[in-house]
């Protein structure tokens, strides 16, 4: 395999301590090797850029039933946007739903080398397989959903962890899944009859189960196992003013657990795009509306068992798509736009409707300023990692213009003057009018790379250029003194990678996409002991309720996962 | 013997499914799809038996099919033709705009045609195609 | 003694069902009996190893007769075909595999073809229906352990999808609904009364081709609003009653099926009967899922929209996908002279387009891909026989609810014959090869 060796670049690497200095960086056999290790690389001269390791994406949805909907059901999504493919690359198209090959194309002008899929309908995970094995270049792993599982919810009622983790290490390996996700736990259920659980004590019909008991069974449940990643949590109440109470009550339940793992993880909770939940006042009016990101960061600073990630209103005309069936719903009947929905039996639910955050309205322009005050309040950025739960917030090729809005107080001051009609009335009832942070290069590298990583428990694989490491690196077109008079520079070099190198293979070259690389799908075996009475309720539930038969459910074979990437992880006793 | 004029709708059977796995070159798939299912009322119209062949012609062609009675009637003032190529030949083609022909409702006109041959479905697409 | 292969996926319709049991001859090589299938299932599989298979390709003649050619040279009449082509129309995938589906979207997208399969003669409607207004819908392990309402809209399950009652929509002892059937009140709306209206609690035997006016008088009577006396030939009484039975129960569900997709009105038909449903979602919970004719018609919609954005319709001519039913569509395309070569793969269009544009097929430099002697097979050049998916050759399925299945291989199939994927790639690869030389 072809060495390779940085030079001349400026190297952002929280992990090693190294900010902004000029180190030269190597690659060989397709990880990080100590510059010296190299014989006859092929030198890449950085001059005058960034260095970082290729990104890792925490929650983004871009391969699965749902995305597909959203792409089915969008063609206008596509227009004016198609791009005829020339090289290796294949057509593209989309732009708040990306095609597959526009997802990969993305990623890689972005410098990214991993995605976790944030939400997988466990009866659909062969689809969401599919699309994930139809993405190249970028590595991939699926979080299945638990929180409004049959299984789940019985168990949990009699707070039965040992059996609940047996389940979900049953499941994670039927499915080739990742982690567990958790989205508006109990209220999907409900939305099977058409209600709904809107605070953590709320119970859910007929399972007689809370959402607290839901949260917390599945906390307890993954730390008996030891998973790489913690329980990934979409709260209850999204999108509601007066939210973040419940958000708090949420992350409260967290106060209770300490991170048992082998992979350097030390957070017990994931709260995923909290823009969402940090919701004050009692109506989408500005004499009611506030930010409430203050108190519910506030929070977060205060213990070190949890991490978030931003979910950033981008303004855009966008696709809502989420396992939160009663919340699609809602904004189906407040925008009058298209709905989509689809129960899945015993399992989870999703909802899927088109979003216009329009920056001529108040709230529009006050959801943007909650996100990035979510990233501008935090204490250790190795806590807080950027998204816009794409597409749900914001398109995934947004990115690098929220990373603009974080790193430079002009840049918002721009959208909050110039861009915002409301942008007086959101300086009043949110923070961000009061925030002269502005991300650093470094900071950013927590956000993007190492805090994910290490969140997920691949810390000792992604989010740094640490010898030993994934050969994962990104060179972007950004000179951190010189490109600093002009914000629109920072969008314009992380969303034009003059070079990502992935797994040692050069996939971008100076701006060009020239290699499809060699993707894996990661997912986490974890072996536990025997379990007949769980075994016996599996077989049940196939003979009696499902629609499939337990042995057609399992995901398997090198039409699905071509190139698995295992993780083993031993929870016996 | 009259004419008359129905509205024809097609769409699957049994029969149909059925002899169209068993290879549709087959005499089965003709004898299940080469037939226009018909009121008795119809036939009275008609003034012909059950079981006659019949030619049903339309704005868009014209096929040669057996006349039985309705197996899931009465439904006065309709033709039920199974899916394949003897409705094909009759349908209305025409998508108006949304790509879908309207396979569903196409006025026509039946013939007793006791003299002609409902043809099987390869020799039936032969004479109207090649 | 025989073997039986269990969990074996049926390939006839968007039913999907998995649980059929093959019974195979001692050694491997003779299905001798399939169970739990319903008959044209059973005729699938028990036809598929009649002694009269075609098992070569064969290519027309001058005079009208078929001489057998070896796949290779099936191989390079098909890719010259497509690489001489203009604008080709690449029509079908709908009985054919997943990973079949996306080897032939590569070919699709190297030769600037259109791309179409069997939704636009059968739920097309429905697709540009849910472009429009969406669609609140659930899987149907969902109805079966849940609805007490079932309406079937334009369809005849009875005929089409024989085990869907049994399996999913009306006999099933779910998780709350034991008492299977009794649990359920049936309605059927359909202009004949069919055997499954025979079955039903409520048979609205409205005038043909007036559906639209009859979902917009439910939607009205939701509302409690004034009704004519009679819309499409049923009462207003009975209107107002099914109305108000849908709102009392706890979980009504619309299937529904050509009767609505292919009458006038079309699309429109759909979306009104998916406003009904969303209406119903204020009142109670309701779902409606559209009963998919293909069993992999819908895995096609999924290939297509991960692939390239739409589900059907697609034109690659210009290098990057466009769609647009109407001008993108297989039997406008054809009838308009718009395409100059046909590709057929897993579908039938000889027998179930409108002749018109079967003449067409005939007039152009055309290949069908089928095991069996079709109507398609009988205008085409070029007839290459394959493996039948689901019985000799395993592949993913995406059944009406798109729940993702992956088929079962039972037993080989016959000496040399190639799969739908295997000569597929074979053509990608003399493709790329003659494009590359050009």
């Amino acid at each position: 395999m072809t060495e390779y060796l940085i030079k001349n670049g400026f190297v952002y690497d929280p992990i090693l301590g190294i900010n902004g200095d000029k180190v030269d960086v190597a690659v060989k056999d397709g990880k990080m090797v100590d510059a010296g290790d190299v014989a006859k690389p092929t030198i890449i001269d950085a001059a005058g850029m960034t260095v970082m390791a290729a990104g890792v994406d925490v929650h983004a949805h871009v391969a699965g039933p749902k995305v597909n909907v959203g792409r089915n059901f969008r063609p206008e999504d596509k227009l004016f946007r198609g791009v005829a493919g020339t090289g290796k690359k294949r057509m593209e198209g989309g732009f708040s739903v990306p095609t597959v090959l526009r997802t990969a194309y993305l990623y890689a002008r972005m410098g990214f080398g991993f995605s976790m899929e944030a939400a997988m309908p466990p009866l659909y995970a062969r689809h969401t397989h599919e699309e994930i094995r139809d993405t190249p270049i970028i590595d991939q792993g699926a979080l299945p959903v638990f929180g409004n599982n049959w299984f789940v919810l019985e168990y949990l009622k009699e707070n039965e962890v040992e059996n609940t983790a047996a389940y979900i290490a049953w499941l994670l390996n039927q499915t080739k899944g990742f982690g567990v996700k958790c989205v508006n736990p109990g209220g999907t259920e409900s939305w099977g009859w058409g209600m709904n659980c809107e605070t953590v004590d709320d119970v859910v019909p007929y399972f007689d189960v809370t959402p607290r008991q839901i949260v917390s069974g599945l906390i307890a449940a993954d730390e008996y196992l030891g998973l790489p990643h913690c329980m990934h949590v979409h709260g209850n109440s999204l999108g509601e003013p007066g939210n973040y109470e419940i958000t708090l009550d949420t992350l409260k339940i967290a106060e209770d657990y300490k991170p048992n793992n082998d992979f350097g993880r030390e957070v017990v909770l994931h709260n995923t795009h909290l823009q969402f939940h940090c919701y004050g006042g009692e109506s989408y009016a500005s004499k009611s509306f506030e930010s409430k990101s203050k108190e519910v960061v506030e929070y977060v600073n205060s213990v070190d068992n949890i991490s978030y990630d931003l979910g950033v209103v981008t303004l855009d005309e966008t696709t809502t798509m989420t396992a939160d069936g009663p919340f699609e719903h809602h904004l189906s009947h407040m925008n009058n736009l298209k709905w989509a929905n689809t129960d899945v039996e015993l399992e989870t639910g999703s909802g899927i409707v088109p979003f216009i955050y329009n920056p001529k309205t108040f709230i529009a322009g006050a959801q943007w300023a909650v996100g990035l005050e979510c990233g501008l309040f935090i204490k250790d950025p190795m806590r807080a990692y950027i998204t816009t739960d794409a597409p749900n917030a914001g398109p995934l090729c947004r990115y690098p213009r929220v990373y603009k809005w974080l790193m430079s107080v002009k840049a918002r001051d721009d959208m909050l003057d110039n861009t915002l009609k409301y942008g007086d009335k959101v300086r009043e009832r949110c923070y961000i009018g009061e925030l002269d942070r502005e991300i650093s290069l470094y900071e950013l590298a927590m956000m993007t790379r190492a805090g994910p990583a290490k969140t997920l428990g691949l810390g000792h694989m992604f989010g740094s250029l640490k010898p030993g490491l994934e050969g994962d690196v990104a060179i972007y077109p950004y000179n951190p003194e010189t490109d600093t008079d002009d914000p629109e520079k920072i969008e314009y070099a992380f969303g034009n990678s003059a070079y990502l190198i992935k797994g040692g293979r050069m996939i971008v070259k100076e701006g060009e996409i020239v290699d499809m690389g060699n993707k894996r799908t990661f997912w986490v075996d974890a072996k536990v002991n025997e379990n007949p009475m769980v075994e016996r309720d599996i077989a049940e539930k196939f003979r009696r309720y499902y629609t499939v038969t337990q042995n057609n459910y399992t995901v398997e074979g090198p039409h699905y996962v071509p190139n698995p990437y295992v993780i083993e992880v031993d929870a016996t006793r | 013997m009259a004419a008359i004029q129905i509205n024809l709708i097609s769409g699957r059977t049994i029969q149909q499914g059925v002899s169209m796995e068993n290879g549709k070159e087959k005499l089965a798939y003709r004898d299940a799809c080469g037939i226009l299912e018909l009121d008795d009322a119809e036939f009275k119209r008609l003034g012909c038996f059950k079981n006659t062949n019949v030619r049903v012609t339309s704005e868009f062609g014209s096929v040669v099919v057996k006349a039985i009675g309705a197996t899931q009637g009465p439904h006065p003032g309709l033709g039920w033709i199974p899916m394949g190529p003897w409705a094909n030949a009759v349908v209305d083609p025409n998508t108006y705009s949304t790509g879908m022909p309207t396979f569903k409702g196409t006025p026509v006109t039946v013939d007793v045609a006791e003299d002609e041959v409902v043809l099987d479905s390869i020799a039936l697409i032969t004479e109207e195609c090649l | 003694m025989a073997k039986i292969v269990t969990d074996v996926v049926c390939p006839f319709c968007g039913t999907l069902c998995d649980d059929l049991e093959v019974a195979l001859s001692d050694d491997g090589k003779e299905i001798l009996e399939v169970y739990n299938a319903c008959t044209i299932g059973a005729t699938k599989f028990l036809h598929s190893q009649a002694k009269d298979r075609l098992t070569r390709p064969q290519m027309k003649q001058e005079d009208g007769s078929w001489k057998e050619v070896t796949y290779d040279e099936a191989v390079e009449y098909t890719a010259n075909l497509l690489v001489d082509a203009k604008k080709p129309l690449m029509y079908g995938w709908s009985s054919t595999s997943c990973p079949a589906q996306g080897v032939g979207s590569e070919i699709g997208e190297e030769v600037g073809a259109c791309m179409d399969n069997t939704a636009t003669v059968c739920h097309g409607s429905t697709l540009i229906a849910v472009q429009d207004v969406g669609v609140p819908s659930a899987t149907l392990g969902e109805i079966a352990n849940r609805a007490d309402r079932v309406v079937f809209w334009g369809c005849n399950p009875a005929h089409a999808h024989p085990r869907h009652m049994s399996r999913y929509s009306i006999f099933p002892r779910g998780f709350f609904t034991g008492k299977g059937s009794k649990s359920r009140k049936m309605f059927v709306v359909d202009p004949r009364r069919t055997d499954t209206a025979k079955m039903a609690d409520v048979h609205l035997q409205l005038e043909q081709g007036h559906d639209y006016e009859l979902l917009s008088a439910i939607r009205v009577a939701i509302r409690g609003e004034a009704l004519p006396d009679v819309v499409a030939g049923i009462p207003k009484d009975q209107i107002y009653e099914v109305a108000d039975t849908l709102k009392s129960g706890r979980f009504s569900v619309i299937f529904f099926g050509m009767g609505v997709t292919h009458s006038l009105g079309k699309n429109h038909n759909i979306d009104i009967a998916i406003a009904v449903t969303r209406d119903l979602n204020d009142y109670t919970k309701a779902a409606i899922v559209p009963m998919r004719g293909h069993y992999n018609v819908t895995g096609s919609g999924q290939v297509w929209g991960w692939q390239f954005g739409f589900p059907f319709c697609l034109d690659l001519t210009r290098g990057f996908a466009r769609y647009n039913p109407g001008d993108s569509s297989s039997n406008d395309l054809l009838i308009r002279d718009e395409v100059d070569a046909v590709f057929v793969l897993g579908s039938d269009p000889g027998a179930h387009f409108p002749v018109g544009s079967v003449k067409k097929i005939a007039q152009l430099p055309s290949v069908c891909i089928d095991p069996h002697i079709t109507p398609t097979s009988a205008v085409s050049k070029l007839h290459v026989p394959v493996a039948f998916v689901g019985v000799e050759v395993g592949g993913c399925a995406y059944r009406m609810d798109n729940v993702p299945i992956e088929t079962r291989k039972v037993v080989e199939p016959p000496e040399g014959m190639l799969t739908d994927e295997e000569f597929l790639q074979k053509v990608l690869t003399r493709v790329r090869e003659l494009k590359g030389a050009a």
